[in-house]
């Protein structure tokens, strides 16, 4: 299985989470613990065993094309930390 | 004093106008006064909306309004803090959502609206519904009523606590490994984990999608059942909602165990399992034959991998489940000089420890080189659990289990060995992971402290009616369920 | 070294939907921003989404039109990456199992038809609009959640000209299909281009430049324009190529790497768990095909060979399928169904243009237009004659005939009146009439002139001509 020596920085940095150095040393460790006991997974034979992804078997539930009304612009900005003119502001995106 | 009343106790001294919906709510409140110091099981109250809502019920209940239409009319419920309710905050006991003000009402508060419940207060949870012990809440923990020293189990360790202090009529809240059983056993009181589709996720907000469920906590299994009936149905704007028809749980209540088949995991007597909980699930097993049931060895050879697979599906799902908590559209924000710095130092500071440990963990799993290692494997591992529970109700109607291996901890005593911790959920995850239902009910104490300790039932998909009589007959034969934690 | 370019398009479309793909908001360009979003599109907490079947039944049929397979199973993944405009923090997707897979599409290019195979057209939700100012960005979640199709292609494509091609003709398709409206100014076609060149005759691929986000054709054919030569040039003076994401500066006209402080990407794809997976049935499918349409290549070549017609004029009928349908009524039975099309094209269309009415809107049938040419093939009437009889057939409708006598605009043949009429002109010109006895064949064209301005049109000019030429040398 997948090597548990794994590099939380890089991990912390895809989920968008920055880390003090503490809690990085000691998330680490612990992930690195928890890492080794699922590893236990590797015990079990799953050749020909389907994955499950949803616990009950339903197909196809869908909504017809019908419009709903929206929520009013004040609403849908009334929990910004910052708005301006109808707009979610956020710190310059460069790309 | 009213407090102690029962759901179904209450809602019979309403309906004979004994009392009024404002004096049911009031007591609650005094009763939260006089204890929740202590228990710490609310995070806020809106009192005059509270009040509110009871004086509406009992202008309904003037009005001829009755229970057989509205089987919750003026009856004050709680919820854990992840439902959301038009206007109400909905923390998930984390900073991260600073003031956030829900803009709409999820199903299950409508519902209970139109069941005529009085909802209030916002219950304390582990962060994210990530913990087994309400220890990992930004707003402090809950304390266990029968031991303030202990936790109440979690998450939803507030709902627990909440109903054992008698601070409410019944709480809700939701299971995603056990967050209702746990809590149950651990507080003695009764919780019910529904098959999964069976209440709807809409307004709830999500830690793992394909294993959260709804259910309530509440002094005894009529009310559960109460409670149940009331949430229980199929709804357009979640998914995953089963269309399948809801029984009149309370209606099906009674009955013996003659003919009911229970099975008895054999994988689930592990060693390790305290010796007043084993000696307490053992009488109970034998109550349960004295009852009618027919006990049979079945074995469930997958259960020691759960926890493994739980931990990488639930924290996987997880990962993608909290990246919207961003610091963009509500929630509390912590600047950086580009988006990338904003979402860095907004969850960094804004999550708890154990929710970065989880998601980190999400991430991993899925991330490019280790999926199939991890979380392909993990849900490979998912179906084969799920047959081990297909095969054992080709023989038995039922499963019996404790609910917890051990009965409460004290506070602080796990938190640096989030493993162990998680281990304590190994008799509650699988049902989860095959989604189907459970209920944890009291079946006897510890002496020395007086601890609760927890029976679990669990059933067929959407067998929910047999799993409450089940339950319900063991209960009404038993005297533990009417037993209160002294405050 | 003789390079050959390798280009393959992910071509995003929005699809024709009343509302957005998981929620009842509106799927309407150009509101108030924030006005057309609820809970849901805001990745608002305890959301669900629950998938518009109108835009998978869309998507299937899309598939149809591109040849593609329509598998039995498909489902929802989950694409995982941070970024503003992206409400929940990840896109709901299609990864391993898409709606439709394996097709192609066929279009005219370089004189001849080609053939560029799709890999997949999956269905996913589109992201919300920010705008950049100069200290910050602002975010607009009214496109946030809109349906769109992903139709990749494989990297078949061989040059700019040809990917603009294959652009144009997808897009016609798509609107052919009632799949999209396709309006580039609304942004509902974009595209990300993945370019690299390779000596010809190589069988691996060079190293793959993407240029993202695309929204118009031509900006698409100079950024390839530009970026071949780069890559060549790079390669020829000794450079290696990195694989890498450009921009394409359009005011400049030039790409340039888009250097982020970005971490590599990992988007971590995972099977939905809020959305159910995709298992459509026989019934489904056979109401999705009953919406097949002809594509526009099939139209055209059926009316070039079928009716004889012009390739130009066949376009015409392509490009607009209302007038095309008119063209086919017209020419049921007819023989002379080029001059029914130039009818139909230099009259009709013209006049619904200048009137900005549309084809349902007309007074008159399509037969009219076939004994319209009828009579003037006839010789019934002129074609100066057969504009008049149009202008009224489309003005106030009727049958060309009755208009003909109504208007009295019937041309005379018999030789009595027209006799009388050319004698009259010889008489009055005699110059012209000396220069034609003396072998000037071309001043006959005057005295023509003069006996249709005295029969008011309605001489028929060939047995005027031969009138004249008659009475001159006798
Ligand atoms: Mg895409
Ligand atoms: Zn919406």
């Amino acid at each position: 299985m997948a090597d548990t020596d794994f590099d939380i920085q890089y991990v912390a940095n895809l989920a968008r989470i920055a880390l003090t150095p503490d809690e990085e040393a000691k998330l680490g460790h612990q992930l690195g613990d928890i890492l080794g006991y699922v590893k236990k997974l590797e015990e079990l034979d799953v050749t020909g065993v389907e994955p499950m992804a949803h616990a009950v078997p339903l197909a196809n539930v869908l909504r017809a094309d019908e419009v709903r009304p929206s929520i009013p612009q004040e609403a849908a900005l009334a929990n910004a930390p910052k708005q301006a003119n109808g707009l979610f502001i956020v710190p310059k995106i460069v790309e | 004093m009213l407090h102690e009343l029962t759901l179904s106790g209450l809602t019979a001294k309403l309906a004979a106008k004994e009392v009024s919906s404002r004096e049911a709510m009031q007591a609650c409140l005094d009763r939260i006064d006089a204890v929740d110091g202590q228990v710490n099981a609310f995070m806020s109250i809106d009192r005059d909306d509270a009040l509110g809502q009871a004086d509406a019920a009992d202008a309904a209940l003037a009005k001829g309004n009755t229970h057989a239409a509205q089987p919750l009319l003026g009856v004050p419920i709680s919820l854990k803090d992840l439902f959301c309710a038009k206007g109400q905050p909905a923390n998930c006991s984390s900073k991260i959502l600073g003031n956030f003000l829900s803009p709409y009402d999820g199903t299950v508060v409508r519902k209970l609206r139109d069941a005529g419940a009085v909802l209030f207060g916002r219950l304390n949870m582990d962060e994210f519904a990530m913990g087994s012990s309400t220890e990992n809440s930004a707003f402090g923990r809950s304390n266990n009523p029968w031991d303030l020293e202990r936790v109440p189990g979690g998450s939803s360790g507030g709902c627990a606590a909440a109903v054992a202090a008698q601070e409410c009529f019944g709480s809700i809240g939701t299971d995603t490994g056990g967050s209702i059983r746990q809590p149950a056993a651990l507080c003695g009181c009764v919780g019910l984990k529904p098959t999964y589709g069976r209440v709807s996720r809409f307004g709830v907000v999500a830690f793992a999608s394909s294993l959260d469920q709804v259910g309530p906590l509440t002094k005894d299994v009529r009310d559960s059942a109460t409670l149940l009936g009331a949430m229980s149905g199929h709804d357009p704007h979640d998914s995953t909602s089963v269309p399948a028809d809801v029984p009149d749980y309370v209606a099906e209540l009674g009955g013996d165990l003659k003919g009911i088949k229970l099975g008895l995991p054999r994988e689930f007597l592990i060693d390790g399992i305290d010796p007043e909980v084993r000696a307490a699930f053992d009488a109970a097993v034998k109550q349960c034959e004295a009852l009618g049931a027919e006990i049979h060895e079945v074995s469930m050879p997958h259960t020691e991998y759960g926890v493994a697979t739980y931990y990488i599906v639930a924290t996987a799902e997880a990962s993608a489940n909290l990246a919207r908590f961003d610091g963009i559209r509500y929630g509390d924000r912590v600047d950086g000089d580009d988006p990338f710095s904003l979402y860095c130092n907004t969850r960094g500071r804004g999550f708890g420890e154990e929710v970065k440990r989880r998601i980190i963990l999400g991430t991993y799993v899925l991330s490019s080189g280790y999926y199939d290692a991890y979380y392909l494997r993990a849900q490979k591992a998912r179906t084969l659990i799920k047959r081990d529970f297909e095969q054992a109700f080709e023989t038995v109607d039922a499963l019996i289990t404790p609910t917890v291996p051990a009965p409460a901890f004290k506070a602080g005593e796990k938190m640096d060995d989030p493993l162990q911790m998680y281990l304590s959920d190994i008799f509650t995850i699988s049902c989860n992971l095959a989604g189907t239902c459970g209920i944890s009910l009291p079946c006897g104490f510890t002496s020395e402290p007086k601890l609760p300790i927890g029976l679990q039932f669990l059933g067929k998909p959407f067998g929910e009616s047999q799993l409450l009589q089940i339950a319900h007959a063991y209960e009404q034969a038993t005297p533990w369920h009417t037993e209160r934690a002294s405050l | 070294m003789e390079y050959e370019t390798v280009i393959g398009l992910e071509t995003h479309v929005q699809l024709k939907t009343k509302s957005k793909m998981f929620c009842g908001c509106v799927n309407l360009f150009g509101s108030e921003p924030n006005t057309n979003v609820c809970p849901v599109c805001l990745g608002m907490p305890g959301v669900l989404p629950v998938p518009n079947e109108r835009a998978m039944q869309l998507t299937a049929l899309a598939g149809y039109l591109l040849n593609c397979e329509v598998p039995g199973f498909a489902k929802f993944d989950r694409k995982n990456y941070f970024y503003p405009d992206a409400s929940k923090d990840y896109q709901i997707t299609q990864f391993d199992f898409p709606s439709t897979t394996t097709g192609h599409v066929d279009f005219e290019f370089g004189g001849g038809i080609e053939r560029v195979r799709i890999t997949r057209a999956h269905i996913e939700e589109d992201v919300g609009k920010s705008n950049h100012f100069a200290q910050h960005s602002g975010v607009d979640f009214n496109r946030a959640g809109v349906p769109l199709l992903e139709i990749v292609s494989e990297p078949d494509l061989r040059s700019a000209d040809m990917a603009y091609e294959y652009l144009n003709a997808l897009k016609e398709i798509l609107i052919y299909g009632g799949i999209s409206d396709c309006d580039m100014e609304k942004g509902m076609v974009r595209c990300d281009v993945n370019i690299s060149v390779r000596p010809i005759g190589a069988e691996e691929l060079g190293v793959k430049v993407e240029i993202k986000n695309m929204n118009t054709f031509s900006g698409m054919r100079r950024a390839i324009n530009y970026e071949v030569p780069r890559q060549i040039e790079t390669l020829e003076s000794g450079g290696t190529l990195v694989q890498e994401t450009r921009r394409w500066d359009d005011i400049a006209g030039i790409t340039e790497s888009m250097r982020t402080k970005e971490q590599a990407h990992d988007y971590r794809y995972f099977p939905e768990p809020d959305i159910m997976p995709l298992k459509p049935d026989e019934a489904w499918l056979t109401e999705v095909r009953s919406h097949i349409v002809e594509l526009p290549l099939a139209r055209k070549q059926r009316f070039v060979r079928d009716y004889g017609i012009p390739a130009q004029d066949a376009d015409v009928f392509v490009g607009n399928v209302a007038l095309g349908g008119f063209f086919e009524k017209a020419v049921e039975g007819a023989k002379n169904t080029k001059a029914i099309a130039n009818w139909v094209i230099n009259n009709l269309q013209a006049r619904l243009i200048e009137t900005g009415t549309t084809v349902d809107e007309l007074k008159f049938e399509p037969a009219a237009i076939r004994e319209l040419v009828g009579i003037i093939d006839a010789g019934t009437i002129s074609s100066k004659g057969g504009q008049e009889v149009f202008a009224e057939l489309f003005e106030n409708g009727g049958s060309p005939v009755v208009i003909v006598e109504s208007k009295g605009l019937a041309q005379v043949s018999e030789s009595g009146e027209l006799e009388k009429w050319c004698q009259d002109a010889i008489d009055s010109n005699p110059g012209p009439a000396d220069d034609y006895r003396n072998g000037k064949e071309n001043a006959i064209n005057f005295l023509k002139g003069q006996v249709m301005k005295a029969s008011r049109g309605k001489a028929n000019p060939q047995v005027v001509g031969e009138t004249l030429a008659k009475l001159l040398k006798g």
